[in-house]
């Protein structure tokens, strides 16, 4: 579970302090974007592709309660027990009740963004269930007692050197043997072990289909495919929104979910699930947690859109210099900074404003959510909510009177022409300005409108 | 053709020099340039730190001031984006705002769209190797340049409109248009990661060997030349509208 406290600007500065590892994080997940682009550019029909993506969640949120409806039906005809949460609380509560009623001792999952968002592990952990996760990164960081730092690639900030240490001191690998074939081959024998005494199996979805009932896993690992193919019990967990009319629309998103998240053409494992085995469980667990209000909301349903790629994380240049972790709600990034404060505006205003409004995201989104405009929008919420530091709102409430009227600032900006040039420096380099290495712009005698009056004035002489 | 000058608030303060060459530049055109005195700040703080009142008075208040001309133009492609892009969340019924929305636009764009022009006034030498920076609301708002992030045929305004100085040579950074994180009140909400990224930017633009980095956008220009002070570096900012005016040695 994430600490909600988190502020992002201090957690990027402690972050940055080392900046060695930042310029390290950073390049690592640029090159993922680079990896993205190249791929993007190999179809010609790249923005026509996110265009109809666009379209088809855009059409399926508009009748979202028909398609679920329609899924449910398809689904049970199945076989499949379809259950519904309205929130986290109830999302694991019917698992556990699944898991209890089968008397399971131990869960491997499956990468699930939607189990770390309800808080799952720690739910069933204290009712004495092990939780496994299997995806490599999620298992790093869940040996690390810590929350994924990126939704693709939960362990991104972490270096091989760092998860030798971790696996000699949890796995009891070599010390010192940083070797990544090595270390993963380790944590397969490790995992290999959890996935044979498995009594359950959970995995995320990433797609819905209402026209089959079934649902679509993607992974690199098919650590989703062994960890439903072994224990008998299959439960999947999914947002509401994951839902597509038809199997004929998955190609346009499979197309496009890989080459933007991790600049692939398509992932390892593209797993299809329909029914339970035979003499085994499915269960679909289908989550709302806050997503019918946003559904509701005219400036921020478009975030419904959604298909989890990580694609505006590793393009935004604030969250490559701050890491996941610097961002309170569990999905950070650019869509975290606006699903976070959707959910909670007190607790995850601070999001919002980790962003410099460049609008790169918007652009790699797949599904053209109108990312840097929602975190504007977000900040809206936030001022009315009085998340504010008060001096920063004093300046804006001073800001509203100057722009009302242009001669007090005009006055304003003389006096900090005239007054700048002779502070003391020791006055100025603690300023949020110059603090981190940057000076002041040099003050020029004259303003604009000072040297307009006197052109015009010369002229009519 | 009657043009008024939109001034950004902290250009008129800072970088006086600048407007007066986007003035200079208009009338070398033949174009009557007026600047209304009565104009203050178009409100993207205001709106970019959720005070929609803020904004929304700001943006009246603009409207009111600029409505009657026949184009508004700008060196500032953030503050230009705010204008024709962002009004509608605060203004969007406003019949003033709607004949006005057209007419604004940032400098480099009139040339080209409205003016279409194909020489400068003046015949400008700049025997200098220069780094193009892509200011992200120039480039994603109004279309500056193909973003790197979209598979559509490449162009970029600063380069073609270069291409009307002479000995000039332009050079393109690594990650050609990331971010410089300015950012408006992000450089003092977040300043330790908007100096890391203008630290990143400006590195990236010396690293071309260019003399000088050239944007339409003095916000990040102020940014990224705060960080080349502190640390003691040679390259220089320059808008363009310095080069095409041919003060640009002299800046």
């Amino acid at each position: 579970m994430k600490n909600d406290n988190i502020n992002h600007a201090e957690a990027a500065a402690a972050f940055l302090q080392d900046r060695e590892q930042a310029r390290w994080h950073d390049s690592a997940i640029w090159w993922v974007r680079q990896k993205r682009d190249a791929q993007a550019k190999q179809l010609p029909e790249w923005e026509q592709l996110r265009s109809l993506a666009q379209q088809i969640k855009a059409h399926t949120l508009s009748r979202l309660d028909e398609y679920l409806e329609q899924f449910q039906r398809n689904a049970e005809h199945n076989g499949v027990s379809v259950h519904w949460a309205a929130d986290a609380d109830e999302h694991n509560r019917i698992v556990h009740g699944i898991l209890a009623a089968a008397n399971v001792k131990k869960l491997v999952k499956s990468k699930s963004m939607l189990t770390e968002e309800c808080g799952l592990n720690p739910y069933l952990e204290q009712r004495g269930i092990e939780v496994i996760d299997t995806d490599l990164g999620e298992r790093i960081v869940q040996l690390r007692h810590e929350p994924p730092s990126h939704i693709v690639m939960p362990a991104i900030h972490l270096k091989k050197e760092q998860i030798s240490e971790l696996f000699h001191k949890e796995l009891g690998t070599e010390a010192g043997n940083n070797d990544p074939t090595y270390l993963t081959h380790a944590a397969r024998a490790n995992l290999r072990e959890h996935f044979l005494t498995a009594d359950a199996g959970l995995t995320g979805v990433n797609f819905a289909i209402a026209e089959t009932g079934g649902v679509v896993v993607c992974t690199n690992e098919g650590n989703a495919d062994l960890g439903t193919a072994l224990p008998p019990i299959h439960i999947a967990s999914m947002g509401l929104e994951k839902i597509i009319p038809r199997l004929e629309h998955l190609g346009v998103f499979t197309r496009l979910l890989a080459r933007s998240a991790i600049g692939s053409p398509i992932t390892t494992y593209t797993s299809h699930f329909h029914r339970a085995r035979p003499g085994g469980q499915m269960h679909i667990v289908i989550v709302d947690n806050g997503r019918s209000d946003i559904l509701g909301n005219d400036d921020f349903y478009q975030s419904l859109r959604c298909i989890r790629c990580g694609a505006c994380m590793n393009t935004c240049p604030v969250y490559r210099r701050s890491t996941g972790h610097s961002y309170s709600y569990i999905i950070p990034g650019p869509i975290g900074s606006t699903l976070g404060p959707s959910r909670d505006i007190k607790k995850h205003g601070s999001m919002a404003f980790a962003c410099t409004t460049c609008g790169s995201c918007s652009n790699v989104c797949p599904v053209k959510i109108n990312l840097h405009e929602q975190l504007i929008l977000q900040r809206k919420r936030a001022f009315d909510a009085g998340t504010l530091k008060p001096a920063k709102k004093m300046g804006l409430l001073a800001m509203r009177f100057l722009t009302r009227h242009p001669s007090l600032m005009d006055a304003g900006g003389k006096v900090m022409r005239k007054v700048v040039p002779i502070l003391p420096q020791t006055l100025t380099q603690h300023s949020a300005w110059s603090r981190p290495g940057r000076e002041l712009p040099e003050m020029p005698a004259q303003s604009f409108k000072e040297m307009w009056r006197a052109r015009q004035e010369k002229k009519h002489d | 053709m009657k043009v008024a000058l939109f001034i950004p608030c902290f250009v008129n303060e800072l970088y006086p020099h600048v407007a007066m060459a986007t003035a200079e530049l208009l009338e070398g055109y033949g174009i009557e340039v007026v600047y209304p005195l009565e104009q203050s700040c178009c409100g993207q703080p205001a709106s970019n730190n959720g005070d929609s009142q803020g904004a929304c008075d700001a943006a009246r208040r603009f409207t009111g001031v600029f409505k009657d001309y026949d184009y508004i133009v700008s060196p500032s492609g953030s503050c230009t984006s705010h204008v024709k892009h962002h009004y509608g969340w605060y203004i969007a019924e406003d019949a003033d705002y709607q004949r006005l929305q057209p007419k604004v636009y940032e400098i480099v764009e009139f040339l080209q769209d409205v003016l279409q022009v194909d020489k400068l006034p003046k015949p400008v030498y700049f025997p200098h190797p220069v780094s193009i920076h892509q200011s992200c609301h120039g480039l994603r708002e109004l279309h500056h340049a193909a973003p790197s992030e979209l598979m559509i045929p490449y162009h970029s305004r600063l380069e073609r409109i270069l291409q009307l100085v002479d000995g000039v040579e332009v050079r393109l950074p690594e990650r050609r248009d990331e971010c410089c994180g300015f950012g408006g009140t992000f450089s003092v909400d977040e300043p330790e990661v908007s100096v890391a990224m203008g630290e990143d930017r400006v590195a990236q633009h010396e690293a071309t060997g260019a003399e000088f980095i050239v944007g339409a956008d003095p916000s990040c220009l102020m940014h990224m030349g705060g960080i080349i002070r502190h640390k003691c570096r040679t390259i220089r900012p320059l808008h363009i509208v310095e080069i095409l005016t041919g003060r640009g040695g002299a800046a």
